[in-house]
């Protein structure tokens, strides 16, 4: 048997990593500016993304976020709509999902989890449904609604952190921070002890093979992405298209909820708001479309671009702390990341559609060498 | 699905290869051959540049390292922009991980995650600001500012100041270090001259700069000669008091430099006697387990004229009066009386 | 002002003129964007590109003295990040949302970064005075609450009739149109898809960069880390709250600024609602009137396809 090496399939996967480790170049000069060895702050990031047991623990917590999001970002791009209102999302179903930990204290813990986990699932739904519903029966573009949304639903995180949600600690002291109660231990997701690995690092693979099946196994998925493809055709074939869109932001906002209400019980074990989303979410919202995107919108290959991502943002701020450079240079990192690997794509396509126009033409060239085969009388019987 | 398999397993070799050729060289801590310099490190939420919250934290570290000797006898590292709470909880591990002999967690939201890690590192001191919480743990220090102290302070000047009798206040959200600050200003206000007329006002967010210079402008013509907040942002109101004239009392740092002209007093929060105290105890064997609060009366929370401000007379004996008041204990604030 | 309602004359200046002020970066970047969008491009990143342009106008300003060299720094930047961008989405045809949002963090980043190392400390400058303008700012009451802002608040509102003029009766905006919504035929027809983004984004970036130069050097008279806070989304947002017309940006500019104000008055007049609440006003009402205003709007029909000539 020969080896064959898919050279093919190589460059594909290692396209995404070309992209960043020249985007990485590009920090290596503005590193050099500010006074700092390149190689000892990449020996860093990597040190800092894999170089322990606890490392590689971390790169997968910082992971999971953007995987879940990624996950519901598939769903909705395939129904053709953009939906950025992740970071809202996530708060609303943190919200929800926290409120039942909170409220059902004396439940079993296997219970309140699940039921939490629901919850911020609902929540998400919610606040990426009204989005969908405005766009599909009032034809209010989605962009539009889910930046809007996004800081309607820090405002609420702020209002409900500092007032009925409140931690009854915090609200008999001076200085109120404003965060809910902790929670108890039998409600937290269980941990890989003692690195920060928790149990829905897990979830979050399992839930991608789960988009993967109701994508292109299942008839929801098969219409929502019809409706992402031709919305026209599909309305012909007697597919509700308002209804699916309606369906596609929904799920996309219910996973991300559901990495909301993750943070909190598998990472922060509470809420707390300093006032931005991002202070929660740590970016989620948005690295997750990243995410999403380097996975080609499939959510089986978000997996390996979650964890490529999640392994950056850890490492980076490794090298934050071992090159004492200041984090902002770790975000325009970041960027240059996303604009390199996301231009990067180009080739990929091209390279496909080379690929297809070779089976086109070799179809083509043999169906002019062979003649048609004759009929078959005896399939002609009555 | 076979691009997947193999985008893995590239992944994973090139990981595994730099990973072995990265450790050695990131791993080893600076090595000091003579008397060890005790080693800082500080999480911080914003810019240590903000002159506001975290710029005076970052300030005092460099004060005490300068009152010690210098980096010989005392060494800092810091993260600073570390609002994404579950990086900061990585960072404050990995610092612990280092052997740092104190970690200062200089924000509330830090607690959480302080509370997780100081088990695992018994022989780290940590510090968490701003609260006095220490959960019960003995390798943890906590540490608040009475803002409404230099609050109360800066109102009684400003209602002496005011001329329109109408004071303005700009504030982020209405919860923890802010909401002290904003009640002792109120409070010193309305003690001077109960007919004082306190507008306040809140962005929603620490860093909307421009919400805080619509705030100020707001209140501007809403009547207001004298304004105050609290937060990074209150750089965007103190532009707009520049322009129009209009006098500041600020609070956690010295934001005269801003606008020289019409900056009256700041609450500036000098650290520096928490952190000595708290150095001074881990030294002698005591990690954590204590509460310290920065006021008027210790010297934490200093009321520091503008001096290129001409500050009149009966103003500034009145704030005198107030500073000595509080520090006595004859001037009681109240708090929390919303709600 | 004590027992002011807010419905007093006072009040209601106060609002308009606070109003007309801060829809001012929104109007130069939403313009910009809206002219990307009508010729089928997509940019998040415009958040990026106002901290830079804010940054390098501050900078500048701060530097050699003269606010108008830091303006001139603010277009250049603006321009270079358009640049960047036009051939991230016309040469490589990357994703447009996906790029704008790394955009947005290089340029988030950057701006912290060159602030940190180049300025230090938080400064504040002596900005843009207004401009008096002879007849019409004397006027009572209208004088107020329209003419008494500088040249770049006025600038910012000639663009609308400007991006009008442009969009539907040049050549140029025929051209735009065209590529934004069936840009095989426009390339059929001669015109270079290619040439027309790579103008539209340039000027888009251009706009961005100003309306940060807006912020820094007009409004605010200074820089911080992040100062936007947002801003730029909210732009791009009240592209499509308009229509994709410069009439309607104007509008949906207009009526988020307009409540935003109010909430301000609303606070500072002691109505008892949560400051969270007023917060959320300007973002929920734009929601509301689009929802209530019945209309069948489509998108430029191109907007965020990458488009590639087959050979």
């Amino acid at each position: 048997m020969r080896l064959r090496i898919p050279w093919d399939a190589l460059f594909d996967a290692l396209l995404p990593l070309i992209a960043t480790a020249l985007a990485l170049l590009v920090g290596a000069v503005m590193l050099l500016f500010l006074k700092v060895n390149p190689l000892t702050g990449y020996a860093a990031l990597v040190e800092g993304a894999f170089g322990s047991p606890n490392a590689i623990a971390e790169t997968l917590v910082k992971a999971t976020p953007l995987l879940l999001v990624g996950l519901g970002i598939c769903i909705s791009f395939q129904g053709n709509v953009l939906n950025i209102g992740g970071e809202g999302q996530m708060i609303v179903g943190a919200i929800l999902g926290t409120l039942v930990g909170l409220t059902l204290t004396d439940w079993p813990g296997w219970l309140v989890i699940t039921l939490a986990m629901t919850a911020g699932f609902v929540g998400g739904a919610i606040w990426g449904g009204i989005p969908g519903v405005l766009r599909a029966y009032f034809n209010v573009n989605e962009i539009l609604s889910t930046i809007m949304m996004n800081a309607i639903a820090v405002q609420l995180m702020n209002y409900l952190l500092r007032g009925p949600m409140l931690d009854p600690a915090q609200a008999s002291r001076a200085s109120k921070i404003p965060q809910t109660a902790r929670l108890p231990a039998a409600f937290r997701l269980p941990r890989w002890v003692p690195t920060r690995l928790h149990l829905g690092v897990l979830l979050a693979l399992v839930l991608a093979i789960v988009v993967y099946v109701f994508l292109w196994r299942t008839v929801w998925g098969y219409r929502i992405r019809a409706v992402g493809k031709n919305p026209n055709a599909s309305r012909y074939a007697g597919i509700p298209v308002k209804r699916y869109m309606v369906l596609a932001l929904l799920l996309s906002g219910a996973f991300a909820g559901l990495a909301g209400v993750v943070q909190v019980y598998g990472v922060n074990y509470r809420m707390i708001t300093d006032g931005s989303a991002t202070g929660f979410t740590g970016g989620a919202g948005f690295n997750g479309i990243v995410a999403a995107l380097f996975g080609h919108l499939h959510p089986i290959g978000t997996i390996p671009a979650s964890i490529l991502f999640g392994a950056l943002l850890v490492g980076a701020n490794k090298m934050q702390r071992v090159a004492q450079v200041p984090s902002a240079l770790i975000t325009a990192l970041n960027g240059l990341v996303v604009v390199f690997v996301v231009s990067s794509e180009i080739w990929r396509r091209r390279r496909e559609r080379q690929h297809l126009g070779q089976v086109k033409a070799a179809e083509a060239a043999m169906e002019d060498a062979s003649p048609p085969p004759p009929p078959n009388h005896e399939e002609m019987q009555p | 699905m076979k691009k997947v398999i193999w985008f893995l397993a590239v992944l994973g070799i090139v990981a595994l290869a730099l990973s072995g050729c990265g450790k050695s060289a990131a791993t080893q801590p600076a090595q000091q051959e003579q008397a060890k310099p005790f080693r800082i490190a500080v999480i911080l939420p914003s810019s240590i540049h903000d002159l506001a919250f975290s710029q005076s934290m970052y300030d005092a570290l460099v004060a005490v390292q300068k009152q010690m000797g210098g980096e010989s006898a005392m060494q800092f590292v810091y993260s600073d922009g570390m609002y994404k709470v579950d990086d900061a909880a990585a960072a404050i591990r990995d610092y612990a991980s280092q052997g740092y002999d104190l970690i200062i967690a200089h924000g509330s939201q830090y607690g959480s995650s302080l509370q997780e890690i100081a088990p695992d590192f018994p022989k780290t001191s940590f510090a968490w600001g701003t609260t006095v919480d220490t959960f019960g743990m003995p390798n943890v220090f906590a540490y608040e500012a009475a803002s409404e102290q230099g609050g109360y302070v800066n109102g009684v000047m400003a209602a002496k100041l005011s001329k329109s009798g109408v004071l303005g206040v700009i504030g982020p959200i209405e919860t923890g270090d802010a909401q002290r600050y904003v009640e002792g200003f109120i409070a010193g206000a309305k003690a001077t001259n109960p007919n004082v007329k306190v507008q306040v006002t809140w962005t929603g967010s620490f860093s909307d700069v421009s919400a805080a210079a619509e705030a100020a402008n707001t209140h501007i013509a809403a009547g207001a000669d004298v304004l105050t907040g609290t937060a990074q942002m209150v750089v965007g109101a103190i532009g707009v008091a520049k322009e129009k004239n209009v006098l500041w009392f600020g609070t956690q740092a010295d934001q005269s430099s801003l606008a020289p002209k019409i900056v009256v007093a700041n609450q500036v929060y000098h650290w520096e006697i928490v952190l000595t105290q708290m150095i001074d105890l881990i030294k002698k064997g005591t990690l954590g387990g204590k509460a310290f609060a920065i006021n008027l009366a210790n010297g934490g929370e200093v009321v520091e004229y503008n001096p290129q401000f001409n500050l009149p007379k009966d103003a500034k004996e009145a704030a005198e009066a107030a500073i000595q008041g509080i520090k006595a204990g004859s001037i009681k604030i109240p708090l929390n009386t919303k709600k | 002002m004590s027992g002011e309602t807010l419905f007093s004359g006072a009040v209601l200046v106060g609002i308009l003129t606070s109003g007309i002020r801060l829809a001012t970066p929104y109007l130069y970047a939403a313009i910009g964007e809206t002219f990307g969008q009508r010729s089928g491009v997509l940019n998040l990143g415009v958040e990026g590109q106002m901290l830079l342009g804010a940054f390098a106008a501050f900078y500048v300003a701060l530097v050699t003295g003269s606010l108008w060299w830091g303006v001139l720094a603010s277009l250049a930047v603006g321009a270079l990040m358009g640049l960047a961008m036009a051939v991230v989405t016309v040469n490589f045809q990357a994703e447009q949302g996906i790029s704008g949002i790394g955009f947005y963090l290089f340029g988030m980043g950057m701006s912290d970064l060159l602030f940190q190392k180049l300025v230090g400390t938080v400064k504040t400058i002596q900005g843009f005075q207004p401009l008096h303008i002879p007849l019409l700012s004397d006027l009572p009451v209208v004088g107020k609450i329209f003419f008494s802002h500088n040249w770049m608040v006025y600038v910012a509102y000639l663009l609308v009739p400007l991006g009008w003029f442009v969009l539907n009766k040049t050549t140029l905006g025929v051209k735009i149109r065209a590529v934004g919504e069936n840009p095989k035929a426009a390339d059929s027809l001669g015109i270079s898809v290619g040439a027309v983004r790579y103008y539209t984004i340039i000027q888009g970036g251009i706009l961005s960069g100003l309306a940060g130069a807006a912020l820094s050097v007009g409004l605010l008279n200074v820089f911080q880390e992040n100062m936007t806070s947002g801003m730029g989304f909210i732009a791009v947002a009240l592209v499509y709250f308009g229509a994709w017309k410069p009439l309607g940006v104007l509008g949906g500019a207009l009526l988020f600024s307009m409540v935003n104000a109010l909430q301000l008055w609303m606070q500072v007049l002691g109505i008892p609602i949560p400051p969270d609440l007023a917060v959320m006003l300007p973002y929920v009402l734009t929601i509301l009137v689009l929802v209530v205003s019945v209309s069948k709007v489509r998108a430029p029909a191109a907007l965020a396809k990458p488009f590639e000539r087959e050979e």
